[in-house]
């Protein structure tokens, strides 16, 4: 029985892992066969480099909702962090360094700070990380309204970075973005830390009679994801060259989005890192096909991103009925 | 039955006590922040505007309310509001009557409702993730409708419903309480409010006591859309525009909060309207006491945020054992 139930929860993960990677590769053969160029290496790399922060967003979005929550701050905090590095480096003449670890500091301590509001008062999520939007997008405000631009010469290097052969050449922030997906589905499917989170996300009771450490657990997924959020803000200032509060305004969405399209269950307790790698490129693979495509106006986007969040929800939803059954 | 009247009244204390607090606080900084003036036998000042800019957010609240009172929320909201503006604007742009134009507004309201209600409902899909896919799609819907155009509405009939008079008084505002009042009628003086709470409390037993939960369930994103579609028509009879990038923006943060400051609790169960519409006025006047403090309206959302989650953190239970705890110890020393 207990070999049944978990291939079938095995079958169940790969299938929806199998779905993805389905919609990827039709989504991908229809731009190709519309736009010769999504067949060259550049386009493919620049899926990585143009949704490099909004990737990294999503990974530690993934995270929470593994242990059944939702992080809605993340675009805030990635404004919020853009702007207070930029205003540490051109206004305070910090280190980019410092000030990078700065900023890393700070959206971690917020992200603890909520994550111990849900765990320690029992308070909704979605509403505490909604405060934490509100807060963090105010607060990156107060800093300053205008955009800044960073002219430090470690920005410049970074700029001009590129790693890769003579057709595949790969940008620091896709780089970047490619070792965060390492990173994070090393912590997620490798690692004590992931495997607590997936169990919490499957039965909180469960996981307290088991002795794991939940409120541990569930405070550090916050300051994880609010820490990828900062770094997200921190990549947001290479691909812009600049900080400005107003940056991710609404990517919370599209993170969430991402997360789904990658087939995790949003009630937590089941999902895979490489389902949310697949997310990144379906969504990037849309944008630039729309983009690539003067005739489809941006809304189109919008409308086919809920549609996809649609489909990929009433696919779960029959999925789930149909292991329920075959368990029950 | 002493015990449960007291129950039942000290939930609306608070959202007053805070409203009357930030009155007082306004007053404090400027004397003349009450007082009233009447041009034209119509009534102007900072209290009516607070009234009028505030019925928008209280009449999505009010549909709000009964989806958290079902256990539920509605992120929809906001987009539905972007969508019945556009619905408006395409309709009386091309000569259609005022009041086919109201019902073609409301009636995509209820159209955005069921299609929450349905994935919610029956297909029993977590609130927060149905709705959030209109939330997405809604506003791709509404720059649809209207080609990415911010398109003006000059149609004096329609500015009435948000910037008119009766009697001297402003009628949205009018409009919105008369709703609360129907509302209130139509679920506490029937067993609706009843069923409403009942599924929000506890859904399988509900379910067990004979109830028809999906209907109810339904029945709250039903409300909510039209509540939210009502206000599209408010918010863009306001501006005298359909603007799809920002209309209903943000708005269904501020109902969240002025539903859980009205006291109503997020995980259902029980709704308080009355404290809703406390709660919808207490943002409005907290958003224009920043105004009048000189507090840009970027930074605005701090105070609100920081204000939420006080609430919130009051209303948990181990707040109010940990204060209960400190209350007992007083008075044993």
């Amino acid at each position: 029985m207990n070999a049944r139930v978990s291939f079938l929860r095995g079958w169940q993960r790969n299938r929806s892992l199998a779905a993805t990677a389905v919609v990827f590769v039709v989504l991908y053969g229809v731009a190709a066969s519309l736009h010769e160029a999504f067949l060259t290496p550049p386009v493919f790399v620049s899926l990585l480099t143009d949704n490099a922060f909004l990737g990294i967003a999503a990974l530690g979005a993934t995270l929470v909702i593994f242990s059944g929550g939702i992080d809605l701050s993340v675009g805030a905090v990635i404004g919020f962090t853009s702007i207070f590095v930029a205003t540490l480096i051109e206004r305070h003449a910090v280190p980019p360094l410092l000030a990078w670890v700065i900023g890393l500091g700070a959206g971690t301590v917020l992200g603890g700070v909520m994550g111990w509001l849900i765990h320690h008062f029992k308070l909704p999520p979605f509403l505490v990380t909604l405060a934490g939007m509100f807060f963090a997008r105010g607060l990156g405000f107060w800093i300053g309204t205008e955009s800044i631009g960073i002219n430090s010469p470690l920005y410049a290097r970074i700029a001009s970075f590129e790693l890769g052969t003579s057709s595949w050449v790969f940008p620091a922030n896709a780089l970047i973005l490619l070792g965060a997906m390492g990173l994070v589905y090393l912590l997620a499917h490798h690692s004590r830390f992931g495997r607590n989170l997936l169990a919490i996300g499957g039965s909180e009771h469960s996981a307290l009679l088991m002795g794991l450490p939940i409120g541990a657990t569930k405070i550090a997924v916050y300051a994880l994801s609010s820490f990828c959020a900062a770094s997200a803000g921190i990549v947001a200032t290479f691909y812009t060259g600049s900080g400005n509060p107003s940056m991710g305004v609404g990517l919370e969405l599209d993170a969430i989005a991402i997360v789904v399209i990658g087939g995790t269950l949003l009630s937590g307790g089941r999902g895979h890192i490489l389902g949310t790698v697949l997310g990144i490129l379906v969504f990037g693979t849309l944008q630039a096909a729309i983009l690539f495509d003067g005739r489809l106006s941006s809304w189109w986007m919008r409308i086919v991103v809920g549609g996809l969040i649609l489909v990929f929800i009433l696919l779960q939803r029959l999925v789930l009925r149909h292991v329920a059954q075959r368990v029950g | 039955m002493p015990p449960e009247q007291k129950r039942n009244l000290s939930p609306l204390v608070w959202p007053l006590a805070g409203l009357c607090a930030l009155v007082l606080i306004n007053v404090a900084f400027d004397p003349a922040f009450l007082s009233l003036s009447s041009i034209d036998g119509k009534l102007y000042g900072t209290p009516i505007d607070i009234l009028t800019q505030g019925s928008r957010t209280m009449l999505v609240a009010l549909g709000m309310t009964l989806v958290i009172a079902t256990g539920g929320v509605d992120l929809s909201v906001g987009s539905v509001v972007a969508i019945a503006g556009a619905v408006c604007a395409m309709l009386l742009q091309t000569g259609h009557s005022l009041a086919l134009t109201l019902a073609a507004a409301v009636g995509a309201g209820l159209l955005a409702g069921s299609i929450n209600g349905a994935l919610v409902a029956w297909i029993g899909v977590q609130p927060i993730v149905a709705t959030l896919i209109l939330m997405v799609a809604g506003r791709g819907v509404a720059q649809l409708i209207v080609e990415g155009q911010v398109v003006v509405i000059s149609n004096p009939a329609f500015d009435f419903v948000a910037n008119g008079f009766v009697v001297g008084l402003p009628f949205a505002p009018l409009l919105v309480f008369a709703l609360y009042g129907l509302a209130h009628c139509g679920l506490r003086h029937t067993s609706l409010g009843l069923f409403v709470e009942a599924v929000g409390d506890n859904e399988t037993a509900s379910r067990f006591a004979g109830l028809a939960a999906t209907k109810v369930k339904g029945f709250a994103y039903l409300f909510c859309g039209a509540c939210a579609g009502l206000a599209g028509v408010m918010v863009a009879a306001n501006i005298k525009a359909a603007d799809s990038y920002r209309a209903g923006e943000n708005m269904e943060l501020d109902a969240i909060f002025a539903v859980v400051v009205g006291g109503t609790a997020l995980t259902g169960g029980r709704f308080l309207l009355f404290g809703t519409a406390i709660g919808a006025l207490l943002i409005q006047t907290l958003t224009s006491t920043m105004y009048n403090l000189g507090v840009p309206p970027a930074v605005a959302p701090v105070p609100k945020a920081l204000l939420i989650v006080m609430v919130a953190w009051l209303q948990s239970e181990r707040t109010s054992r940990w204060l209960r705890g400190l209350v007992k110890r007083k008075a044993a020393a």
